[in-house]
């Protein structure tokens, strides 16, 4: 792929911006509070974006689109069921006590619910997950640009992390949360016209149909499993996912998505920076409508490819097949970006590609430092020092955060192995954190010791699931299987799945038994913090549309409209 | 907080727009091919011109607005 001046024109301009309104922010940083919650000072639209935004990394990018080739539109799973409602949970349910308790991050819930321990748990298994995933953010955008346009990795690297790291440092969350709207815009409008495109060369959604129904049968399944989200559920056997119904509901739709839309900072900090209690609520809720949506933008473009790629006599479009003879699913969005728009256009998609690598590593870097400095820095090095002090400190952890980040950045290029041990370990510290959550804040009688031993075992119940079951076809080793395959699962999708249901209904059992046998706290110490003794949030001032409980039934209408026509 | 997003968002997307406009309208037309014979610059670039600009005047209405606010306010506490 060969870029033209105007391209280049474009990427600059966008980089123009970008470092513009850090600069523009620089003087509304006093506290440490604007720099870390943006004064909590945020309308509810650009919050809602910025919480849809800081999660649309490339990874959900390239990855929905390389799904969307491989399992065809049961991928959208992930959105429809994996996680509007989850974000319609947390905007309902949860946000009251994470905004209300005046918290200022995540693990500071876990703090104030509970016991220092717990806290101390979350925010140290969370810090090193931020840094490290926003390493791979950068290590997967300056491989990808090396192979496409034939960049040096470094220089990929460099600028994509000098540029996060002044628009952070000088404007804090304020300027990562308005460059993630910026970034949302970019992304869809630049998108769009890749869609229509990619639609009109497959004849349209029904000669999309047709064609995906060729694939479907290459495979071996039924003529709709590439177009139908729902009808080849029913058995493991009978869809390309590998997974069945319940497997599918519970493990992605219940465990993976609450527990990671409900409490992981780095999409609730967005909520919290919102202006009001109920422009927190309705922040997730705002996010959501578009979020729906997204399957059509990001998994639309994999199975037009697919279906291309499968054309009898060539479209003129085809996937290329990876060195042991496999389709190299994750060029999707890539290669189709270089096959349909011409110069000019072809830059603003680049450009929108790239701002999706830089959100995903902003987002992780602003949780970051405001964890490290809060959670870590305050509460076990230095308590007690003026706000001034943690506000430099908040910047200098985002200097080092970048720094440790390119850093994972490059042991991903040496050794690939320890990215996806990593990743798992992200995998059993995250499953069973939302059962936590869940009796935090909705059964007074969960205690401290009950959170930690739940959270610990939930932990330890996720390793032992993975290190005795297999997915088919793999030896044992990253994918599980190391004492010895007790159970073989007919695809990745679906040993993930279960070893979240394993991991959230130990830790929720051990947490309950645990704290059964301990002392509870004083009830009047958890006003605010738990369901049943806080007041509820006042809403008759509010017009319907502004209403939490009103917004969520309507979205989840839209979402069950959205599944029943592409059943 | 202080700064309105939608300037930034309509000033980049104003000088987008602008720039495809233009590179459409003075493009050699056989680029045109891999977009299906559609001059994209040109009808894309127009879309995303009209968002720019859009977002442009509802931040200069807002502002506006609450500069009147302001105004109104004023002269209140002067009576």
């Amino acid at each position: 792929m060969t870029l033209s001046a105007i391209d280049w024109i474009i990427m600059l301009v966008y980089f123009v911006f970008v470092l513009g309104i850090g600069f523009m922010l620089r003087r509304y940083m006093k506290t440490s509070t604007d720099f870390f919650l943006s004064g909590r000072s945020i309308p509810a639209w650009i919050t809602g974006l910025a919480f849809l935004s800081a999660n649309l990394g490339a990874q959900e990018v390239i990855g929905m689109a390389a799904s969307g080739a491989k399992y065809g539109i049961a991928t959208s799973h992930f959105y429809w069921v994996g996680a509007i409602p989850a974000m319609v949970f947390v905007g309902v349910f949860m946000m009251p006590f994470y905004y209300g308790s005046r918290a200022r991050s995540v693990p500071e819930y876990l703090k104030l619910r509970f016991d220092e321990k717990t806290r101390g748990l979350n925010a140290i298994s969370f810090a090193t997950m931020t840094i490290f995933s926003s390493g791979i953010s950068m290590y997967a955008m300056g491989l990808l640009l090396q192979t496409l346009l034939g960049w040096d990795f470094n220089f990929s690297v460099l600028v994509s992390a000098v540029i996060v790291l002044i628009y952070i440092f000088l404007g804090g969350l304020t300027s990562a949360i308005y460059n993630e709207v910026l970034q949302f815009f970019l992304i869809v409008l630049g998108f769009l016209p890749l869609v229509f495109l990619g639609l009109k060369d497959a004849g349209g959604w029904a000669g999309l149909q047709t064609r995906l129904g060729v694939v479907a049968t290459q495979h071996g399944f039924g003529t709709g499993a590439w177009s139908n989200s729902w009808k080849y559920m029913g058995s493991a056997a009978s869809n390309p996912m590998g997974v069945e119904w319940f497997g599918m509901v519970m493990g992605l739709g219940f465990v993976l998505s609450f527990g990671y839309w409900c409490t992981d900072f780095l999409v609730v900090q967005r909520a919290m920076a919102a202006n009001s209690m109920s422009a927190a609520r309705r922040t997730p809720l705002i996010a959501a409508v578009p979020k729906m949506f997204f399957p059509f933008l990001v998994i639309l473009p994999g199975m037009i490819a697919i279906a291309l790629t499968y054309q009898a006599g060539g479209s003129g479009f085809a996937l290329p097949a990876k060195p042991d003879g496999s389709l190299n699913y994750d060029m999707v969005i890539p290669l189709m970006l270089g096959h349909y728009f011409p110069s000019g256009l072809l830059g603003v998609g680049l450009t929108a590609l790239m701002a999706s690598f830089m959100s995903g590593m902003a987002g992780n870097v602003t949780a970051f430092n405001t964890v490290w400095t809060y959670d870590i820095y305050q509460s076990y090095i230095k308590p007690g020092a003026s706000d001034r002090h943690y506000l430099m400190m908040g910047r200098m952890a985002t200097v080092f955060g970048i720094a440790v980040s390119v850093a994972a950045a490059y042991v991903a290029t040496r050794f690939n192995n320890i990215m996806d041990m990593l990743q798992l370990v992200f995998a059993f510290v995250n499953a069973p954190l939302f059962a936590t959550f869940l009796l935090g804040m909705f059964w007074k009688r969960a205690t401290g010791h009950g959170a930690f031993l739940g959270l610990l075992s939930g932990m330890l119940a996720a390793a032992i699931h993975h290190a005795t079951t297999l997915p088919a076809g793999a030896v044992a080793g990253v994918k599980g299987g190391w004492f010895g395959a007790l159970h073989t699962y007919r695809s990745e999708m679906a040993q993930n799945f279960w070893m979240a249901i394993f991991a959230w209904t130990t830790c929720f059992v051990v947490t309950i038994l645990v704290s059964l046998a301990t002392r509870p706290r004083e009830e009047k110490e958890l006003a605010g913090l738990v369901y049943s003794l806080t007041e509820r949030p006042t809403e008759e001032h509010l017009s319907w549309y502004q209403r939490p409980a009103i917004l969520g039934a309507i979205v989840l209408l839209m979402t069950l409209a959205l599944n029943i026509i592409f059943w | 907080m202080g700064l309105d997003i939608r300037l930034p968002i309509g000033a980049m997307f104003t000088v987008f727009g602008l720039l495809l406009v233009i590179y459409g309208a003075v493009s050699d037309k056989s680029i045109y091919q891999r977009s299906l014979g559609m001059n994209v610059n040109l009808e894309w670039g127009a879309a995303l011109l009209i968002f720019g600009v859009v977002m442009l005047l509802l931040a200069r209405r807002s502002a506006s607005a609450a500069k009147a606010d302001e105004s109104e306010h004023d002269s209140n506490r002067g009576h």
